[in-house]
């Protein structure tokens, strides 16, 4: 048998239920992994030591030790998204994932990491300080789900959640060598995810294997009567679709995504897993979008208004850090509470939005990008018309040195070239380990149609049995 | 440097005041740069004729989502008032208004 | 009333939907009132992070009698967008409300309300309403300015409120106060709403006066306080044009306590509220078969219900219109009828002297502890000649304002007409030897036979049987001219 800490979750499960391991194996075994290696990599900002002591059901997820990203809310343990200005907040509710993690018997071992308010690619606007890579310390995990990823690649917690704005499972996922999935928006509820651009994001896995997201997915997905905008899907059970097979499937390389500034051997990564899927029956064809190049300027305009709103409601009345003072006036304490609370790429998104909505630049702004975003998706509808998925890479290029690009805001959105066309469509996509850069890791990136989950499990599974690169663990 | 000056160090003051961020006046600075060269890069999408293009809002076409007029019991009075950094008596307590 | 041509009012009235059982986007209770402070909170009303809106599906089908009782245009589409701004009352820096963009309009459009200014009909045109959330309440130790603080009650926040806005089509602060009268009956005959709850009902007024700029008026709670407000800001404007000086464009806030508007924000102030349409939201289609439905299930309407009165009771239109004016009192009246079938002194009763009772207590009917039960029996009393009524007058104090029933209060306090002649000829005897003089030209001038009978009911609170009285005073002058 494997040590207990390299069982994926789905074998982890089985072997709790059949009593192979206990509970307090379990438990030990991570949190004592945790001890061991998060100093070097600061993948949590708060770990649940009293997990040991919460009952649990037998459900799908029995005593699996599932980490949280830190912008999803748990009851009882801090969240904080990586804010200065949550600092010290604790929901009083979980959020509709949580709750139904707990349901399947899961347990939350902790919170992670992030980019600030998720507003990064990196890790590095954590107000706590970054989140290093597993595989080169030196390097970011990827953002701003960075510690979910990590804590997932360096076996600190089984399988984790992170959420994807523009890229934010699947970036730190291509980074530290895990699968990260984004689903069908509308497919997970967002109830408790601490809104970034609430028209864009979702709640996605981050795990070991393929076989383990379709499992975390199945747990996590359906309609939510707390989310207006949650629906079910045609059916929940995407482990039934994991199959070695993909003769007859369709799938389009779309050219834009291998343009300037991919690093040409994530490019040849990227072609490899390409020609391997052809080997056992896949066709493929090259297709161009024409809209592609427009996603980036749409999603961050669409992404800095939405958060311009959702991020007025830290004042420091209800929650978190307050700069007041007795006798002082509001607008002063206010604008006091959120310069201090709020890190700068929070700030500059926040005044960014505000710009992007205000009276005279709504038009031009804000309502051309919601356009282009029309035109995005079209350009998708009718490429999914003609294949079943689409392949590309996840990331243009390996993660990059700490400190590298944080200086500069608009070079840091151009590595999400390759990532927010996808949460401007709305459609899922999975990133899976395809090959090495330097020793860092390189995603394959899954797209399907609209609710067709299964069928890119289905393509994801058949690459990585045919593959080993889920296999490799990182040097820490 | 950007091209054209899309917003001036006066506006940017002005979208703190409506944002309710207070800036440094180094911040203002830096921030009217950054906001020149990002603005910059999103007029990138004046060269897309949306001239007949209808907005997307949702891109999951969803109408009349409601719940049932029914109450639910509501959070205990120290639960809500559990993460207030400052509180009264039962009440929040938030800065002057005058 | 002095005649204001130059005077243009436009309201725009906040409702809030008191019959609904829970907030507009969460499932709180809605009854607040009375509760201690915060104790009806949740995620989604405190504003908490990673909190979603789901709208209460009543509230929406309110909202739609409300439009078609205001003769509006019910929209086919509706949508909620954020409107940006940051106050202490607000739980998220944003209320969630109605705009029309995207390709949604506001619930209702384009409706209007008759009303009755001096017995003249005037229709005050509806621009729009809307659906929004109301804010929290803001608590201030003593004096506003003087507070260190704001305590803030996140009860009330969240809860329904129904956002009605007229054109400038009002030129008094007197017919102000009518249209909220009559908007407040035609939305409790709808049963949606309750005026008489405490702050269900509030207003901002634009008003501008030929020659200045339009200022708005915040905080007006009730529609008594409108007609004062208005009628300050008039005074106030009216002094500055006397005086040559601007009246500038502006935002004031009417302070009850003080009776006095003042500055709030000037006209660069202003927000830029940033509406875009609530992501977490979906769009509201209104169908036809909905509206039927409803349309299907609204009660009669004031106008509606007073034509029926002309019509069934025989009233005056004056009457029925008074009547009508209040659901609570039309109801009550009606109820009444039932019990004593003679609409005209019933409808005497409550407008005059019971109105009479309330006004000398500033009340409104809502405090009313009278039962028709009660106002049935003191009329049947005075029938049967059990009470004068001058008595009658007397009781209703105490019927209106404790509810007692008449026949209780009857009894309690020998208010029982007098008829006892023995008793009633020994105080006509001590009378008479008390005034001398009046009885000597009572003998020739009638008046003065009316001054003694005031001298008995005097001695008897009133309750002497004024017939027998006159009768018995007469009959003793008669004695006394055929002995002198
Ligand atoms: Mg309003
Ligand atoms: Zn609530």
């Amino acid at each position: 048998m494997k040590r207990l800490l390299e069982l994926t979750l789905f074998e982890l499960v089985d072997a709790l239920r059949r009593g192979n391991v206990s509970r307090e194996d379990v438990v030990d075994a991570y949190l004592s992994r945790i001890k061991e290696v998060d100093s070097k990599l600061h993948a949590y900002l708060a770990v649940n030591e009293e997990m040991r002591s919460n009952s649990s059901s037998e459900g799908l997820l029995f005593n699996a030790p599932i980490a949280i990203k830190d912008n999803i809310s748990t009851r009882g343990l801090p969240t904080t998204c990586a804010s200065k200005i949550l600092e010290g907040y604790i929901p009083p509710y979980d959020a509709t994932t949580v709750a139904r993690i707990k349901a399947e018997g899961g347990l939350i071992i902790g919170k992670t990491n992030m980019d600030e308010f998720a507003m990064g690619s990196s890790t590095e606007n954590s107000a706590y300080g970054p989140t290093y890579n597993p595989w080169n310390l030196e390097c970011v995990p990827g953002g701003s789900s960075g510690g979910s990823a990590a804590a997932v690649a360096a076996r600190e917690a089984v399988a984790s959640l992170g959420s994807d704005t523009g890229g934010s499972v699947r970036c730190p996922a291509a980074f530290c060598g895990v699968v990260g999935v984004k689903p069908t928006y509308g497919l997970v509820s967002r109830y408790g995810l601490v809104a970034y651009a609430n028209s864009l994001e979702q709640i996605g896995p981050i795990t070991r294997d393929v076989r383990d997201a379709a499992l975390l997915l199945s747990v996590i997905c359906g309609r939510d009567p707390n989310d207006s905008t949650s629906v079910d899907p045609p059916s929940k059970d995407y482990l039934s679709a994991l199959v070695v097979d993909v003769k007859g499937l369709k799938a389009g390389i779309p050219k834009e995504f291998f343009g300037e500034g991919t690093d040409p051997r994530v490019a040849e990564a990227v072609w490899r897993a390409i020609k391997l899927l052809e080997s056992h029956g896949m066709e493929y064809e090259e297709v161009s979008f024409p809209h592609l190049p427009y996603s980036l300027p749409a999603y961050y305009i669409i992404a800095m208004s939405e958060a311009s709103s959702n991020l007025a409601r830290y004042d420091g009345v209800r929650y978190g850090f307050s700069a007041f003072e007795e006798g002082e006036e509001w607008v002063k304490v206010f604008s006091k509470t959120r310069a201090l609370g709020f890190g700068a790429e929070v700030k500059r998104r926040i005044i960014l939005g505000t710009f992007a909505l205000s009276a005279g630049y709504y038009d031009q702004y804000y309502l051309k990008a919601l356009k282009v975003r029309t035109l995005i998706k079209g350009d998708f509808d009718c490429a999914f018309k003609k294949f079943d998925v689409l392949l590309a890479p996840t990331m243009p290029l390996p993660a990059f040195k700490i400190g590298e690009r944080i200086e500069d805001p608009l070079a840091m959105y151009m590595v999400d070239i390759d990532t927010v066309p996808i949460n401007l469509a709305g459609i899922p996509a999975i990133s899976v380990p395809c090959g090495f850069v330097d020793g860092l890791p390189v995603g394959l990136q899954i797209m399907a149609a609209p609710f067709h989950e299964h069928v890119m499990f289905r393509v994801a599974y058949t690459y990585e049995q045919c593959s080993s690169y889920h296999n490799l663990k990182p040097p820490i | 440097m950007a091209s054209r000056k899309l917003v001036s160090l006066e506006q940017t003051e002005h979208l703190s005041w409506l944002a309710k961020v207070e800036l440094s006046e180094e911040e203002k600075r830096v921030f009217t740069e950054q906001l020149n060269r990002i603005l910059e890069f999103f007029r990138k999408l004046d060269e897309v004729d949306t001239s007949n293009v209808q907005p997307t809002y949702h891109v999951v076409e969803l109408t009349n989502v409601f719940r049932e007029d029914e109450p639910a019991s509501p959070l205990p009075q120290e639960e809500a008032l559990r993460n207030a950094a400052h509180k009264k008596n039962g009440y929040f307590v938030a800065p002057k208004i005058v | 009333m002095q005649q204001q041509q130059d005077v243009v009012i436009g309201l725009e009235v906040h409702v809030q939907l008191t019959s609904l059982k829970t907030k507009l986007f969460c499932s709180c209770p809605s009854d607040y009132r009375g509760k201690p402070p915060n104790t009806h909170t949740c995620p989604v009303c405190l504003g908490l992070p990673g909190s979603l809106p789901v709208v209460n599906k009543k509230a929406i089908e309110f909202a739609v009698m409300a439009a078609l009782a205001l003769n509006c245009q019910v929209s086919e589409r509706a949508v909620f967008f954020r409107k940006n701004y940051f106050y202490v009352d607000m739980s998220k820096n944003f209320q969630i409300s109605m705009y029309d963009r995207a390709g949604g309009t506001p619930i209702g459009r384009g409706g209007y309300v008759d009303i009755d200014v001096d017995g003249t009909r005037k229709r005050v045109r509806i621009s729009r309403i809307q659906l929004e959330e109301d804010p929290a309440r803001l608590v201030h130790l003593g004096p506003i300015e003087l507070s260190p603080y704001t305590l803030v009650d996140y009860n009330r926040a969240g809860i329904a409120l129904l956002e009605i806005v007229t054109e400038p089509d009002l030129s008094s602060p007197k017919e102000a106060r009518i249209f909220l009268q009559k908007l407040r009956s035609i939305l409790e005959h709808c049963g949606i709403f309750d005026g008489s709850l405490e702050g269900s009902m509030r207003c901002d007024a634009n008003i501008s006066l030929a020659g200045g700029a339009r200022v708005e008026i915040k905080n007006i709670t009730s529609f008594k306080e409108v007609e004062r407000a208005l009628s300050f800001e008039i005074a106030r404007q009216r002094e500055l044009l006397k005086r040559g000086q601007q009246v500038r464009r502006e935002t004031r806030h009417w302070d009850e306590d003080r009776r006095m508007t003042f500055t709030l924000r000037v006209k660069e102030e202003e927000h830029d509220y940033r509406y875009f349409p609530e992501p977490d939201l979906v769009p509201i289609v209104i169908t036809e078969d909905f509206i039927e439905r409803v349309r299907s299930m609204m009660p009669e309407l004031p106008d509606h219900r007073a034509e029926r009165f002309m019509r069934e009771y025989g009233l005056p239109e004056y009457d029925a219109r008074v009547l009508t004016s209040e659901k609570a009192l039309a109801d009550f009246f009606e109820a009444c009828v039932k019990l004593y079938p003679s609409p005209k002194k019933v409808s005497n009763w409550l407008m005059t002297d019971t109105m009479r009772v309330l006004n000398e207590y500033n009340l409104d009917w809502s405090s009313i502890k009278m039962e028709p039960e009660h106002l049935a029996e003191l009329l049947k009393l005075m029938d049967d000649g059990v009470i004068s009524i001058k008595i009658a007058k007397l009781l209703i104090f105490d019927v209106v304002l404790k509810g007692i029933p008449p026949s209780k209060l009857v009894e309690e306090k020998g208010m029982k007409r007098i008829v006892d002649e023995n008793y009633l000829s020994q105080l006509i005897e001590k009378i008479f030897r008390e005034f001398p003089k009046a009885v000597q030209d009572a003998l020739k001038d009638e008046k003065a036979v009316h001054f003694l009978v005031g001298q008995v009911m005097r001695h008897t609170k009133g309750r002497a049987d004024p017939a027998l009285t006159n009768e018995l005073i007469r009959r003793k002058l008669n004695e006394l001219q055929r002995s002198s």
